[in-house]
């Protein structure tokens, strides 16, 4: 019988990522609700090395799958070799977290598994020994608790949202290898590039600080104002939906129901006026600050700090002020 | 060569969302319903590859009458001809029955190249693309913003956008491609279009029709099942920060940043 919770590791260029530290812990948590074992999934090539210490988040055994042709993620490789561990293992719950690699991911294989997949969870928990998941939609104006009637109960957790836990150094997970057992047909697809973007970019999705500018910006040359202030902060810059029809931001900077729904701890938005597609995406986030001259702007509804002024004499005033004590 | 859209109705983004009594399900009387956004930039990557190679543009969606509207829409931008899988077994199905439902669909049609959005913006679950490539046996590339197809080697290379980086990848046709912005601006439907639209052969299938079982798809066939829908937490407007001049409520948002918020 299914039992004990599997925790999928996403590494890039041999490194485990953060979310899959925020991953482990959650996992732990429900292990430990459930009086089971978690246990892990590592892929890579050359990686094996990592394994063991992902014991310090709770992991009793690191299964890890080593193969050339897993060093880069492609969808069927990684989908198929994480498909053997599980039909052996057998674990009731099977987390990873809701990247880009991650979501996808998951899809292809809850496709392969024929199982239940809860995306983009930003609450779980256990109720008579099944996983209970909270999840948004409409990018957040509503949320739906689901439950999977099939096992693995397969659950991907949003970015940012689950805390993680303090590693005990001391703790070491037993590795176990394990073949990919890849064939041609799971090979159709191959990475031929990573293009890496300007160094110290932080993706929206994983961002502490987000600093946001809309129609009130006026222009592209303006958002330099911004990035000075995400600098300060170690933040990002992100756009509303207007900002980037406009042709001013790229498509990957929009926040909102059609760009990227978003959960920083801080969140600035300049000129923003907080059309609800806007809002929707943002909404989630830990502290809102609102800055526009329209002392009227709907954003100000949702704001937990309002400056009703202009952004291009605030936002360099805030630089400098921030740069004062960080 | 042969291209499938498939293509999902939703509530369009400005709409306000509301819980139904029944709490698992949202008030549908003031919806304005439109296609999924992302499934959009699918159509329009489908007529922009029919116009470099030739070929046909098919439209497949699942759901009842209200979505032939969305599939006209798709066939007055240029597409052929439109499948819609109308069944009431198929209501309240999952990300995993509606996969089910269009591999049906689709499985016995010609196609080298399959779009699909990256998710749906009403239940964003971004899972419908990998899993119908996952039935289908076919590779699938998701969240692309760029492609070449090469008909004659039969490979396609697109770019996927991941955080701090874009993958260009490789694959063999046919194969399933997840779009979002970022990929097309997609056209408006001309007068023309929706005139010739409207002569364009538009096929409704019933879940027997495709060769599956009522107990296969819809919410009896679904693996995730809703307990509830809660509204999201209510945020409230919180306080106007005061000062004299711009410069001084900087300073006085920096201060609450750092002292009160503690989030800096």
């Amino acid at each position: 019988m299914a039992q004990g919770v599997m925790v999928v590791c996403e590494q890039r260029d041999g490194e485990i990522r953060k979310i899959s530290y925020e991953v482990l812990s959650e996992g732990k948590r429900l292990a430990d609700k459930l009086g089971a074992e978690m246990t892990a999934v590592l892929l890579g090539s050359g990686i094996a090395d990592k394994a063991a210490a992902l014991g310090a988040y709770g992991a009793s055994k690191v299964f890890v799958a080593d193969d050339p042709n897993l060093a880069v993620y492609t969808a069927e490789a990684y989908a198929k070799a994480i498909g053997g561990i599980v039909n052996q293992a057998d674990p009731a719950i099977l987390l990873m977290g809701a990247s880009v690699v991650g979501k996808d991911l998951s899809a292809r294989l809850a496709g392969k598994l024929s199982t239940g997949l809860a995306m983009d969870c930003t609450v779980l928990r256990i109720e008579d020994g099944r996983l209970v998941a909270t999840r948004p939609i409409y990018a957040g104006k509503a949320f739906a608790d689901v439950v999977i009637s099939s096992f693995p109960q397969m659950a991907t957790t949003r970015p940012n949202v689950m805390t993680v836990t303090p590693p005990d150094p001391s703790k070491s997970a037993e590795v176990v290898k394990v073949e990919a057992n890849l064939s041609a047909d799971d090979l159709r697809t191959k990475v031929l590039e990573v293009r890496k973007d300007a160094a110290g970019k932080i993706d929206l999705t994983e961002a502490d600080v987000i600093v946001s500018g809309g129609r009130g910006m006026k222009g592209p040359e303006n958002y330099k104002i911004l990035e000075d202030l995400a600098a300060v902060l170690k933040g990002t810059v992100g756009a509303s939906r207007s900002a980037v029809d406009a042709g001013w931001r790229s498509h990957s900077d929009q926040v909102g129901q059609t760009g990227k729904v978003v959960t920083p701890n801080l969140y600035i938005a300049c000129g923003i006026s907080g059309a609800i597609q806007h809002l929707a995406g943002m909404s989630g986030s830990k502290v809102i600050v609102a800055i526009n001259k329209d002392a009227d702007a709907p954003i100000f509804q949702k704001a937990d700090y309002g400056v009703v002024a202009d952004l291009f004499d605030v936002v360099p005033a805030m630089t400098e002020e921030a740069k004062k004590i960080m | 060569m042969d291209i499938i859209a498939c293509i999902k109705q939703v509530p369009d983004t400005e709409s306000q969302i509301k819980i139904a009594p029944d709490g698992k399900s949202i008030v549908q009387n003031d919806i304005k319903w439109v296609m999924n956004p992302y499934d959009e930039f699918g159509v329009e990557e489908a007529l922009k590859l029919k116009a470099k190679n030739g070929g046909t543009v098919t439209v497949v969606s699942v759901g009842p009458k209200r979505v032939t509207e969305s599939i006209r829409t798709a066939l007055a931008m240029g597409a052929d001809k439109g499948i819609r899988v109308e069944d009431a077994a198929t209501d309240d199905g999952d990300s995993f029955t509606i996969a089910k439902t269009l591999a049906a669909a689709v499985k016995n049609l010609p196609y080298d190249v399959i779009f699909c959005g990256q998710r749906a913006v009403d239940d964003d679950e971004a899972q419908v693309g990998a899993m119908l490539a996952e039935m289908l046996n076919i590779p699938h590339i998701s969240l692309v913003v760029k492609e070449e197809v090469d008909l004659a080697a039969k490979k396609v290379t697109a770019e996927k956008p991941i955080e701090g980086a874009t993958l260009v990848t490789e694959s063999s046709l046919p194969v399933l491609l997840t779009t979002q912005k970022g990929l097309n601006e997609p056209r408006y439907a001309s007068l023309p279009g929706i005139m010739k639209a409207k002569k364009k052969p538009l096929e409704t299938k019933k879940v027997a029709d495709l060769g599956l079982n009522a107990e296969d798809v819809g919410l009896a066939g679904s693996k995730l099942q809703i307990m509830a829908l809660i509204p999201p937490p209510q945020r409230s407007a919180g306080k106007i920060v005061e000062g004299e001049t711009p410069q001084e409520k900087a300073a006085t948002l920096v201060k609450l940043l750092r002292e009160e918020a503690k989030i800096i």
